[in-house]
């Protein structure tokens, strides 16, 4: 039950974040890609604040040894830098240039009820689900 | 297009996205990526689903209340073509499953780990985005993005 008042917490203090950083205005993100128009470094800073908060809380976490509420820390294992890390991340980012949006920020502007939004994380989970379907069986170990 | 510059709201968010990830790692031991939290909440077969959803129905808390307090802070705006909007729909969903991570479980936790996958991803989904927008904005003309 404790792990689940943290997880929802998490999560609403993650939407908070993103909008007051700006990440839930599509046109500030391609603002920040748009390196040869009138660019806007905003998202740098994002950046920054965040790894850099998390350098220093991560270390904290793994110096305990073990979580507060749960046994071990679930960790990805993979060290492998291959075709499926940088061709799966070429094409987020090809959807991220197009629509200004990646998942986070979407799922929290749903609350604005825009139909474009919902269209985007509609399509996102159809996505999710054809590459389920398509080739992620190896993934599931 | 232009959008100003906003370094003091843009750094504090990051803090408490940074807060919230290094909280989640700290208490339950798990990355805070949403497109891996997002994915196995919807579509994995077993493991635990229960926190994920939990976490997402956070978010989408979260997102009510910026609706309630500060609504122009959502994108609300309706001027993208639906049809730009599930195209980059179906790829971010495509590519954040291949790609095991978004911008926050490969940018915001990954970088913090120095995972040397994560830095990988996450050059790469910049420079893609940043040429897809250069080809769209400065070559074709077009101006995607929800405003």
């Amino acid at each position: 039950m404790k792990r689940l008042v943290v997880a929802f917490a998490c999560g609403l203090l993650f939407a908070l974040g993103l909008a007051i950083s700006g990440m839930t205005h599509p046109s500030k993100v391609l603002a920040f890609l748009d390196f040869a128009g009138a660019w806007d470094p905003s998202l740098a800073f994002v950046m920054g604040g965040g790894v850099l908060v998390n350098v220093l809380l991560f270390r904290v976490a793994f110096r305990r040894g073990a979580p507060l509420l749960a046994s071990a820390f679930a960790l990805p294992d993979r060290r492998a830098i291959d075709a499926r890390l940088v061709g799966g991340a070429a094409l987020f980012g090809v959807g991220w240039g197009i629509g200004g949006f990646c998942p986070g920020p979407a799922v929290v502007s749903l609350a604005g009820g825009a139909a474009p939004v919902i269209v985007f994380v509609v399509a996102m989970l159809a996505g999710m689900a054809l590459h389920g379907r398509v080739g992620s069986h190896r993934s599931e170990s | 297009m232009s959008s100003s510059f906003t370094p003091v709201s843009s750094t504090l968010g990051g803090v408490l996205l940074g807060i919230a990830a290094s909280a989640l790692l700290l208490a339950n031991g798990e990355i805070c990526g949403i497109s891996g939290i997002m994915g196995s909440a919807a579509f994995a077969r077993r493991g635990d689903r229960v926190w994920r959803l939990v976490f997402l129905a956070g978010l989408l808390a979260g997102g009510a209340i910026v609706a309630w307090a500060d609504r122009p802070a959502l994108a609300v705006a309706s001027e993208q073509s639906m049809g730009l909007a599930a195209l980059s729909g179906v790829l971010v969903g495509v590519g954040t499953r291949m790609g095991e991570g978004c911008t926050s479980g490969h940018g915001l936790c990954g970088i913090a780990r120095f995972s040397g996958r994560s830095i990988v991803a996450t050059l790469v989904f910049m420079a893609t985005g940043a040429a897809t927008v250069f080809v769209l904005r400065h070559v074709i003309g077009v101006a995607a993005g929800v405003p």
